[in-house]
């Protein structure tokens, strides 16, 4: 169902945690809310899961009123699932049984057939009868994810929820997990620091800082025409270089005059940094631009290169990694930039 | 937490807890400073100095002596190895099933000059051979010693089983042998479990009865007795009772200098276990001899000779009487386990939903009672529960005691005395309950009371099994506070235990002491089990 956040504060003592947020995920959508620790991220989670109170603001789910206006909506009331950072999996209960406790309004068997079902969907049929110290840690999360959406939550949150697990085992488990959301039709609302984790999981998301959205848009927008400086910063890897606004779609730089789509126009004469990602600066010998290579990182298929320019400025390079260029080497580069985004300085 | 269920309830019930403690401490305080000049003149005089002395130089010679024995044994089980080391590291917990007054009055029946120890060696070396007399003050402090190590040596060991590994193979990187290893290294990390299990030592010292009373050595706590049953002076005990609080304030404060500003820091299993040091040839057998002499004197040779003693006695005294001992016993020690255990419970849930300056402080006066002696507490009740019943008598008329010489004054005193032992377990079991399990549970629609009922109830079990049989066992044990606030008729095993031994009566002594041992020895399996569960984890 429809999830909707209507300027919603929640100030603990000394910080707000959450300022006049507003949100709406649609029904069977996932969504993300992306920031760094101690964004507000969690506050969010645990404000639409009905732990905290909000001061101020209404959430809403599928239209009804859970929070603000005067009415509150305990917990325990909302239909809201949750999957927790920890999993909080029931120590004194085996996969089964964790499943099968929130649908304690359910009779005997139809109970046991739901948490089989859903155990099923997130692979772990065969481990029903084990208990949680006997799980790893992404069976663990994956019961914790079953035990959500076992009695169809209006919406599911989840809250880092590969934090806790192995970087190798966090991409593929984002994927299963995004299936079973998918498979459920469940409306989800995720949270993390991790923007690998948030692209490979959510069909839109949000950046928070300190407690304010900075946008909320799809993943392929966020990378490539962030509203902001600090989503720009976030998102992805990028320097910016300094510049000037000639006219529509022409920037004039140290590295000469480039040409694309600005995506907010600016006035002619604006002086503007220049958002440049790694893929944007591409590795050419022929090329009359040349800057001076100051660190080096292998990364396999590639060479991540940090460069700098003329002015001392440093951008960010990645080339095929049989260029393969010492520290202090100067280097051939040009610019390969299909959209331009600019941030007016100030 | 805002969305919290409701914390005033909690907190009103933490409060309602923590009364009768406050109730009874009030009373032991008003009835003391209520003293007047000539009674507090005459207990200068004739008691006092006496009572302070014989007091001072008990808990010193205990203390001293237990924390010796459990220190070095405690290294012994836990860094070394020699022949009998696996055994003997549970085995020497096994003398905490025998109550000090048990273990004192079976060495006076043996030690004694009538005894048969002294009367074999003077059948064998002559009638001039001197034996040390057992009712003397080095007699006193060796018996309660022997009784309380086990304190000393349960904190040494974990404290030396947790960094002795890790700390001690750093210290011989450095260049530091074993033993100075031990001395500059192991002994000072320990020094917070140390002090810790010395308090506890000093505590139990100051708090016995029984062991005291056998050997008529006056203490406090038989002061205390002979002042109200020899006496009929409340006040005289009331005066003598706080006191005693005093002293049990000094030890309190002693422990914290003794602990410095060092902490306890939690246990962190999966440390692996130390290459223990071995012992070879002489040296590990002087070791065996060590542990097996302090094993057989707590524990074994006592065990003998009660079973004995008991098997001698068992056709004549083994009759109707002690199916009622033994009832009321398990009765009383049923319904304190179970009082404990819900307000216990009351205490963990306020802690967990209204943890604040309220609750905490409620807390903290409610379990009080674990450093507090008996006799105190006893007298305390009589006190408090005597002024509500004038009360009563001055609303209702009537002559009679509404609550004095109950069974509700007999629980008062031991919930007083022993809720802190349910009270450590079951805060323990709430604190392994995380937060967000809690969360969890709501979230899948559960309702305050049903989380309760679902979560905490079932995740709090064994903490729950263990608190009941803490209690239940401490009560059986228990002397002062049964003796002297019972029910007229209301004999336990541990009164006739200690009526039989006022009297002489060894052996008839031994029957009930029997079956005080062997419950005992429940607590203490549980103890041991949970030690070898660890130690295999680790």
């Amino acid at each position: 169902m429809r999830l909707e956040l209507r300027e919603v504060s929640k100030a603990f003592p000394g910080v707000a945690a959450i300022d006049r947020l507003s949100l709406v995920v649609g029904a069977g959508r996932i969504g993300c809310l992306l920031g760094p620790s101690g964004s507000g991220k969690s506050t969010v989670l645990r404000t639409i899961a009905g732990f905290e109170r909000p001061d101020a603001g209404e959430v809403l789910a599928g239209g009804e009123l859970l929070s603000g206006r005067g009415t509150w909506v305990p917990p325990e009331r909302r239909r809201i699932g949750m999957v927790f950072q920890d999993f909080a999996l029931f120590p004194h209960l085996d996969a089964l049984s964790n499943v099968a406790f929130g649908l304690h309004a359910m009779e005997r068997d139809g109970r046991r057939q739901r948490a089989l079902e859903m155990l099923g969907l997130v692979g772990l049929a065969a481990e029903a009868g084990r208990f949680p110290h006997e799980l790893s840690g992404g069976q663990q999360q994956r019961v914790a994810l079953a035990r959500a959406l076992a009695p169809r939550p209006r919406i599911v949150l989840l809250d880092e929820p590969f934090s806790n697990l192995d970087a190798d085992v966090r991409t593929e488990l984002a994927q299963q997990v995004r299936a079973a959301l998918i498979a459920e039709r469940a409306t989800a609302l995720l949270v993390t620091h991790d923007q690998r984790e948030a692209f490979a999981i959510a069909d839109e998301i949000g950046v928070l800082r300190s407690g304010r959205l900075e946008q909320w848009d799809v993943p392929w927008q966020l990378y490539h025409s962030p509203a902001t400086r600090f989503v720009a910063d976030f998102i992805g890897e990028g320097t910016f270089i300094e510049g000037t606004v000639l006219g529509p779609g022409r920037v004039s730089t140290e590295l000469g005059v480039i040409e694309g789509q600005l995506t907010t126009e600016q006035p002619p004469g604006t002086h503007v940094d220049l958002l440049l990602r790694p893929d944007d600066v591409i590795h050419d010998d022929a090329s009359e631009l040349r800057a001076e290579v100051v660190e080096r990182a292998f990364r396999g298929a590639q060479f991540r290169y940090k460069l700098r320019l003329p002015s001392g400025t440093t951008a960010l390079s990645f080339a095929p990694s049989h260029h393969d260029h010492a520290i202090g080497e100067r280097i051939g580069i040009r610019l390969d930039a299909q959209h331009l985004v600019g941030f007016p300085r100030g | 937490m805002a969305a919290a269920p409701s914390r005033l309830g909690p907190a009103v019930a933490a409060i309602a807890v923590a009364l009768p403690m406050l109730a009874v401490l009030v009373a032991v305080v008003q009835g003391a400073t209520g003293a007047d000049a000539e009674l507090w003149a005459h207990l200068r005089e004739h008691v006092l100095s006496r009572v302070v002395a014989n007091t001072l130089i008990l808990v010193l010679g205990v203390v001293a002596i237990a924390a010796t024995l459990g220190t070095s044994l405690a290294w012994l089980t836990a860094a070394c190895e020699f022949p009998g080391r696996a055994f003997f590291s549970w085995a020497l917990l096994l003398p905490m099933a025998v109550p000090a007054y048990v273990l004192a009055f079976v060495a006076v029946a043996t030690l004694d000059y009538a005894g048969a120890v002294p009367t074999t060696l003077r059948s064998w070396f002559g009638d001039g051979f001197p034996v040390p007399p057992i009712r003397s003050t080095g007699g006193t402090i060796a018996v309660l010693a022997l009784a309380s190590y086990p304190y000393v040596y349960l904190m040494a060991r974990g404290a030396f089983l947790t960094h002795g590994a890790r700390v001690l193979e750093a210290a011989q990187s450095l260049g530091l042998g074993p033993w100075a290893g031990l001395f500059r290294v192991a002994v000072p990390l320990a020094r917070p479990w140390l002090a810790g299990g010395a308090a506890l030592v000093a505590m139990e010292t100051l708090a016995d009865f029984g062991a005291v009373s056998v050997f008529n050595y006056d203490t406090f706590t038989t002061a205390i007795y002979k002042a109200w049953f020899g006496l009929f002076s409340i006040e005289t005990a009331l005066l003598l009772a706080l006191l005693l609080l005093v002293f049990v304030a000094l030890a309190l404060v002693a422990e914290r200098i003794a602990r410095g500003r060092a902490r306890f820091s939690a246990a962190d299993s999966g440390v692996r276990a130390a290459e223990r040091l071995a012992l070879p040839g002489a040296r590990g057998w002087a070791a065996f001899g060590y542990a097996a002499t302090v094993f057989a004197l707590g524990f074994v040779l006592p065990a003998i000779a009660l079973a004995r003693w008991a098997w001698d006695v068992a056709a004549i005294d083994l009759d109707s009487h002690y199916v009622g001992y033994i009832l009321r016993t398990l009765g009383l020690a049923g319904m304190a386990a179970l009082a404990c255990l819900g307000l216990a419970l009351v205490l963990g849930y306020a802690s967990r939903v209204a943890d604040g300056v309220v609750t905490r402080t409620a807390s903290r006066i409610a379990t009080l009672g674990y450093a507090i002696p008996g006799a105190v507490l006893a007298v305390g009740v009589v006190s408090a529960l005597g002024a509500i019943d004038l009360r009563f008598r001055t609303i209702a008329g009537g002559e009679g005691l509404w609550l004095q010489g109950t069974v509700f004054a007999l629980l008062l005193g031991y919930v007083a005395r022993f809720l802190a032992v349910a009270h450590g377990p079951v805060l323990g079991g709430f604190a392994r309950i995380r937060p967000s399990l809690e969360e969890a549970a709501r979230s899948l629609g559960l309702s305050t009371r049903e989380v309760v009922s679902r979560l905490h109830l079932p995740l709090l079990g064994a903490g729950i099994g263990t608190a009941a049989l803490l209690v239940f066992v401490d009560v059986m044990k228990e002397m002062p506070i049964t003796l002297m606030t019972r029910p007229f008729g209301w004999d336990t095993l541990a009164v006739r235990v200690f009526e039989m031994t006022a009297e002489g009566e060894w052996e008839r002594a031994a029957l009930p002491s029997l079956a005080i041992v062997v419950a005992g020895l429940l607590p203490v399996a549980l103890l041991t089990w949970r030690m070898e569960r660890a130690a295999r984890a680790a």
